[in-house]
């Protein structure tokens, strides 16, 4: 018997099973990339998870893998959780697109969730958060309370997300501060204690007092705190730990709700394969609160913009604006549609240095 | 007072014996430590060593165990010659990457026409990739005296730069929407390393290493260059009166385990993996030197290396999931393992002697 059709045999078995006995709680496996206590990405999923726990009670059942590696050892993991019964899967990092189609294809009866991916299927949806509009709010206070006018940014990967976000932080911080100019450092990883705190410390030897980051360690807020002037931001967590100073906002990732309306759909038979983006205005994009190291005005600035962006006012790459080559990209008032923000691989007007290429 | 006494020669029951002492040394310690973390030693261990292996599931793990040790293997054997003779390739990760690189690189320029030889041309690339990479250190050492352990090493970290690089420009799938990463291979008859038989793990990569380690074992045990290999790390001067060029050791040694890595990342790129990705490389250079060490540097020794290494992998992700054992604890025992194997090994060479020590 080829394996395929003994695993698919075998989930089917699974799937008749759990759904003669409507008393066998659900269960929902978790694929992590990083390890639940990073502080950041894989640590705010495995809230979720808890969320989805906390939900549910003996209803549902959960378990997670950490550390695993984007690959063929993703999809061992996944097909293994399949085979040891799990009904819907949650698949945490871009590199698990693949292995998460591949396995999905051997259990069309277990559903799958892939974070920040495109490829989906009958039994695949796909999940992802509008952060550029967090870095919006962040562009605003980085703005203002850069002094040497230069504000650094820890990148991790060149693919469309980093850069929608670079870009995004630096139209807002470019509105409120015509002379402010970014230093983009790629770090080539999304947790690395050591290397984040490098490319920090990078940054703000070249003048930067202001710090984005899109990784997902506290080592850039533990550099910042070390260079004692220093402005950051938490990312994908809160890291309030760092707060009031140098930590004076955060991007929040909330998964929670949207992991527990997802387990619930399975558990009422009504999941079907959806492309969700969503951002600050449903709580999935969550603004951490902004201390009082920030001024007053500054502050009040920042809520505005973050009330309008949830009241669907204000769009945060809205025209006039220009590519970094000069050629035109929205005219006045135009609005970017999702496809090119999707597959976004260009930096706006004004950024300097090139994307890896 | 115990002391140790150092052997005449080094014992051969011992050799044999401390792999196996240190594999249930490290069950116990392990098995501790899961119930320092308050979960069931023997239900963790028995999740660890059984399951994949006899467990409900084991249709699907022993394949696994094939996927994931073929590599291990392939670059152990190289390594291993290099290591009998004191010629230290730590970079096999960086030859790893260049293999796959090289090899897929072949594949995608002949994207999308089917024919048969384009598979064999890869594969002949993905072994002059990694051979080319393992000769730089090579060269160095052998012209201007480099230390090739620090040189190869580096070159791993340049080695990632340019799979950063290819997946990001050149490699990069066109119909990718922006995102990094190449075609998939799978998806590419012509270029994929399929299952030989499927269902059963065997890809080509399984089949190369298994020849690699009879290969090995012809070389070492009865060929000139194995005993020249095998004298040099014995006696290097006794080596250099029986005429042995050492910088064509060093060339041939560093070049094998290149050439040999090479293939692994090629037939991992073409196979299992699909992608030249960012982050393609797991570390299989790296657990490689483990595997060539736990299985004594022989070719048996390290073809069983291989498979307890990656049933320790494939085992540690069922016990995660199924225990919920962090990741962390699976790394611990994995790191164990090779403690306790360095710690026996002493007995080797050393004897315990108890009691106080007598004047000589």
């Amino acid at each position: 018997m080829k394996l395929t059709t003994l695993l698919a045999s075998a989930a089917m078995a699974l799937g008749l099973a759990s759904g003669a006995m409507a008393d066998d709680p659900t269960k929902v496996g978790f694929v992590y990339v990083g390890p639940v206590g990073d502080g950041g990405w894989t640590y705010e999923h495995d809230q979720g998870r808890k969320a989805v726990e906390a939900a549910f009670g003996d209803k549902v059942e959960t378990v997670y893998v950490e550390n695993v590696a984007e690959g063929p050892d993703s999809e061992r993991v996944m097909t293994q959780m399949a085979l040891e019964g799990a009904d819907l899967i949650f698949t945490t990092s871009f590199g698990y697109m693949d292995p998460t189609i591949n396995v999905a294809k051997k259990f069309p009866n277990v559903k799958f969730e892939h974070a920040t991916g495109y490829k989906r299927a009958d039994n695949v949806s796909t999940y992802s958060a509008r952060f550029y509009e967090g870095r919006a709010v962040q562009g605003v206070i980085a703005g203002h309370m850069t002094k040497s006018n230069v504000v650094g940014y820890i990148g991790s990967f060149p693919i469309p997300e980093v850069i929608r976000g670079i870009n995004s932080a630096f139209i807002h911080a470019k509105k409120v501060n015509p002379d402010v100019e970014f230093k983009i450092v790629w770090a080539f990883t999304w947790f690395d204690p050591a290397k984040e705190a490098d490319a920090a410390k990078v940054l703000i030897e070249q003048g930067a007092d202001v710090i984005l980051q899109h990784t997902d360690s506290t080592a850039p807020q533990a550099a910042a705190q070390a260079a004692g002037n220093v402005v950051t931001f938490g990312q994908a967590s809160d890291m309030a730990e760092y707060g009031p100073f140098p930590r004076v906002s955060s991007i929040i990732d909330n998964w929670g709700p949207y992991y527990v309306a997802r387990t619930k759909a399975v558990m009422d038979g009504t999941w079907e394969s959806v492309d969700t983006w969503d951002g600050i205005a449903p709580g999935m994009v969550g603004i951490g609160e902004i201390t009082d190291a920030v001024p007053t005005e500054v502050r009040a600035e920042a809520l505005a913009l973050k009330d309008a962006i949830a009241a669907g006012e204000y769009f945060p790459f809205t025209g006039p604006l220009k590519k970094q080559d000069g050629s035109d990209w929205l005219a006045e008032g135009e609005t970017a549609d999702d496809g090119t923000l999707a597959g976004m691989n260009f930096f706006v007007e004004g950024l300097t240095g090139d994307i890896p290429q | 007072m115990i002391r140790l006494e150092k052997r005449p020669d080094p014992s051969r029951g011992w050799s044999l014996a401390t792999p196996v002492v240190a594999v249930l040394a490290t069950m116990l310690a392990g098995g501790l430590l899961f119930a320092a973390l308050g979960k069931d030693p023997i239900v963790a261990i028995r999740t660890i060593f059984w399951e994949p292996l006899f467990g409900e599931f084991s249709f699907y793990y022993r394949p696994q165990l094939v996927v994931k040790g073929a590599p291990l293997v392939l670059i152990a054997i190289g390594l291993s010659l290099g290591f009998k003779a004191g010629i230290w390739n730590i970079g096999a990760e960086g030859q790893y990457i260049i293999g796959a690189l090289t090899g897929a690189g072949v594949g995608l320029a002949f994207y999308p026409t089917e024919s048969v030889f384009i598979f064999p041309l890869m594969v002949l690339a993905g072994a002059l990739g990694g051979w080319a990479w393992a000769m730089i250190p090579a060269i160095l050492k052998t012209r201007f005296g480099t230390n090739e352990i620090l040189v190869s090493l580096m070159l791993v970290y340049v080695a990632e730069q340019l799979l950063a690089s290819m997946s990001l420009g050149l490699l990069k799938n066109p119909e990718g929407f922006g995102f990094p990463g190449s075609r998939n291979l799978q998806q590419y008859d012509s270029a994929h390393n399929a299952e030989l038989i499927a269902g059963s793990g065997l890809h080509w990569g399984a089949a190369a290493a298994l020849i690699a380690v009879i290969f090995a074992y012809v070389l070492v045990n009865k060929h000139m260059t194995g005993f020249h290999i095998r004298l040099t790390g014995d006696a290097p001067r006794a080596a250099r009166f029986a005429g042995v060029s050492p910088a064509r050791l060093v060339l041939f040694c560093l070049g094998i385990s290149g050439a040999l890595a090479g293939l692994a990342g090629l037939f991992e790129v073409s196979g299992p993996a699909g992608v030249v990705s960012i982050d393609f490389n797991v570390g299989y250079g790296f657990t490689a030197i483990i595997v060539a060490f736990l299985g004594r540097l022989h070719p048996v020794g390290i073809l069983l290396a291989g498979a307890l290494m990656a049933l320790t992998y494939i085992g540690g992700d069922i016990a995660q999931s199924n225990l919920g054992l962090p990741s962390a604890a699976i790394q611990v025992f994995q790191g164990m393992l090779l403690f306790f194997l360095l710690a026996f090994d002493v007995l080797t060479n050393f004897r315990i002697r108890l009691g106080a020590s007598e004047v000589a």
